[in-house]
């Protein structure tokens, strides 16, 4: 099994210079450089798309965060993804108030689409499939987000549709 | 009656929202706003706290603790004294994830104005010269339309350096989390914004003495801190007079589930929950009949029937056993199983457990186990007392933070109301409420569908 050198990875050498300006910016409005921890995260997430072990080293090193807490902190948060993900990253609301409305059959008619359950990732790379902890669409449920779209009122019928949207065109019209 | 109609179309949290386009800083100027924070800026931090101590304002997160006494406990200086904290903090509690509530969203997205506004009184207040925004992940919108407020506010003064010509000087700043309902809890998100994992920390030490970087904190909820630009603006003697009972001020009341018409509606606190059900909501939809709700967010105990008129203040829901939490309803309807409800939010609370508490980490997922049997129809009649003695091994005082609590309360009281729904599924082997399940025990349940309730005295 490969291991990593943790005292190889620089991140001088790792991260891009608009990675570094983002998260200095984020540590420059806060008291300690430990606490821009999780905005780093979700910067690289963002150029990279989740968050490898190299990913971790070099944000612990920028940080001077222990990599130990740095991992604490990435494995606690529903939105950092510690493994590979998706081109989309679907967010299927598993809430009370989406399952009074409905939930199951959206969940079974995404799964049978996207021949996949919940926490894999399509064999195109185009979907992972993930539940959220309540999106706050509660009076418009049943809710997903993907990306930083919120879609409101699914029906099997509509999740599925918005699905195809996105794998064709890579976004929704409306 | 009559002034009981005329409260109603007194709005003041709401007034402002507009989700399509948020007002931006002059038309917010235009419509009245920023006056509070300059009759603020007007009066000493102390005649402010008083005007909120005396204004009877609660906080509108959950727990309804007086708000202005909450900021008492933060210590005050004089200028030069030499023990004074280089800083203090004042945050905003924007993470919205308790299930079933979505009324902070509404204030966020559609007058971001409005909390730039009311952190500027509240920070000045406490003496505080930084602010978070602790905003959840999913809020996008939000995250964006917050932004550009405080870029306005700064551009005119309302935020920066000697605030339109005071000596006060305010920065603020939105945090996005990353998605973790515990950071909800005060002391959780305090840790979460200094980067650490976030679980809760032991208290005392209490946020307002020692909180954000080890300096005195204050953590409100988004619409706790909207009320406070209206009590500065319009005095404490009109806030008292919109509620007709104890509790002062409105309240964005919301409701979900299989209703005809989910959604939110800011009334003068206590409206009674048959009227939010039935007059706001518009009642059950075709073909339902209303079995139960929970109050306030799914940390919340279920009420019935017997208990609708209720008002929805913070005694009068306690006095019935639960609690008015976020005052969002969560509806269920004859058509969906209570067991399944409680296995949806027991699910949810042991997901979000941080772990860091044994009776937590450990009695959440058993719960979950033992109401994924019962539901699928492997059941045994012993598991209604697993099941209490789960309630009791995760009630207050056993546990580090309110999670756990939070997670008993819609299980306790499922068990009580909805009892023979629990026997049901036990007796027959199945979940009645699930079409495609066949009774496995049917020749046996033939015989006890009535003696039910002796089974149950066992």
């Amino acid at each position: 099994m490969e291991t990593i050198d943790t005292t190889t990875i620089d991140y001088q050498h790792y991260l891009s210079a608009t990675e570094i300006a983002a998260i200095e910016h984020e540590a420059s409005i806060m008291e300690t450089r430990e606490a821009a921890g999780i905005e780093a995260l979700k910067v690289v997430q963002e150029h990279r798309g989740w968050i490898s072990d190299e990913s971790l080293f070099a944000i612990s090193d920028l940080l001077a965060i222990p990599i130990a807490q740095l991992e604490g902190v990435a494995t606690f948060y529903n939105l950092i993804y510690r493994q590979p993900v998706g081109e989309h990253v679907i967010h299927l609301c598993d809430s009370i108030a989406c399952h009074l409305t409905g939930l199951d059959s959206v969940l079974a008619a995404i799964k049978q689409h996207l021949n996949i359950e919940y926490g894999q990732t399509t064999a195109d790379g185009k979907f992972t499939l993930l539940s959220n902890a309540c999106l706050g669409s509660c009076d418009k449920a049943p809710a997903m987000m993907i990306g930083t779209e919120h879609y409101q009122y699914l029906s099997p019928e509509s999740a599925v549709d918005i699905l195809q949207k996105l794998a064709v065109k890579g976004e929704v019209n409306g | 009656m009559a002034e009981s109609i005329s409260n109603n179309n007194i709005k003041p949290l709401t007034q402002w929202v507009n989700l399509q386009q948020p007002l931006s800083f002059d038309a917010y100027c235009q419509a009245g706003g920023y006056q509070g924070a300059k009759v603020a800026l007007e009066h000493s931090p102390n005649d402010v706290l008083d005007i909120v101590k005396n204004s009877g304002l609660k906080g509108r997160g959950g727990a309804g603790f007086p708000t202005g006494m909450k900021w008492s406990f933060v210590p005050m200086f004089e200028d030069g004294d030499e023990n004074a904290p280089d800083n203090k903090y004042l945050v905003a509690n924007a993470d919205e994830m308790e299930p079933g509530t979505f009324k902070d969203r509404l204030l966020l997205e559609g007058a971001p104005h409005q909390l730039v506004e009311a952190m500027i009184i509240a920070a000045y207040t406490i003496g505080a010269n930084k602010g978070y925004i602790f905003l959840r992940g999913e809020y996008h919108l939000a995250a964006k339309r917050l932004q550009q407020a405080i870029d306005e506010a700064y551009q005119n003064n309302w935020l920066g350096e000697k605030i339109q010509g005071s000596s006060y000087t305010m920065d603020l700043y939105v945090h996005c989390s990353a998605g973790r309902y515990i950071c909800g809890e005060e002391t959780a998100l305090i840790n979460a914004l200094e980067g650490k994992r976030a679980t809760p920390r032991a208290k005392p030490p209490f946020p307002q003495v020692s909180g954000l970087f080890g300096k005195p904190t204050i953590v409100n909820n988004v619409e706790t801190l909207c009320n406070l630009p209206h009590i500065l603006k319009n005095g404490i003697e009109w806030f008292q007079a919109i509620a007709p009972n104890s509790d002062a001020g409105s309240k964005i009341y919301g409701a979900c589930g299989r209703v005809k018409k989910p959604g939110l509606w800011e009334l003068p606190m206590g409206p009674t929950l048959r009227e939010v059900l039935y007059d706001y909501a518009g009642g059950m939809q075709e073909g339902l009949q209303f079995r139960g709700l929970l109050p306030g967010g799914a940390s919340t105990d279920f009420l019935v029937e017997e208990h609708l008129d209720t008002p929805m203040d913070f005694d009068s829901i306690a006095k019935v056993g639960s609690r008015l939490g976020t005052g969002g309803l969560i509806v269920l309807d004859d058509k969906n199983c209570p067991v399944g409800m409680v296995l949806n939010l027991m699910r949810f609370f042991a997901q979000e457990s941080c772990g860091w508490c044994t009776p937590c980490r450990d009695g959440t997922p058993w719960a979950v186990e033992v109401l994924n049997r019962i539901e699928q129809g492997q059941g045994k009649i012993q598991d209604l007392d697993t099941l209490a003695k789960l309630c009791d091994f995760m009630w207050i005082g056993k546990t580090h933070c309110a999670l756990a609590p939070g997670a008993v309360e819609p299980l306790r009281s499922a068990l009580k109301y909805f009892h023979d729904d629990f026997l049901q599924h036990i007796e027959h082997g199945c979940c009645h409420y699930n079409l495609s399940m066949t009774p496995k025990r049917m020749k046996v349940s033939q015989a006890s569908i009535s003696p039910l309730s002796v089974k149950a005295g066992q």
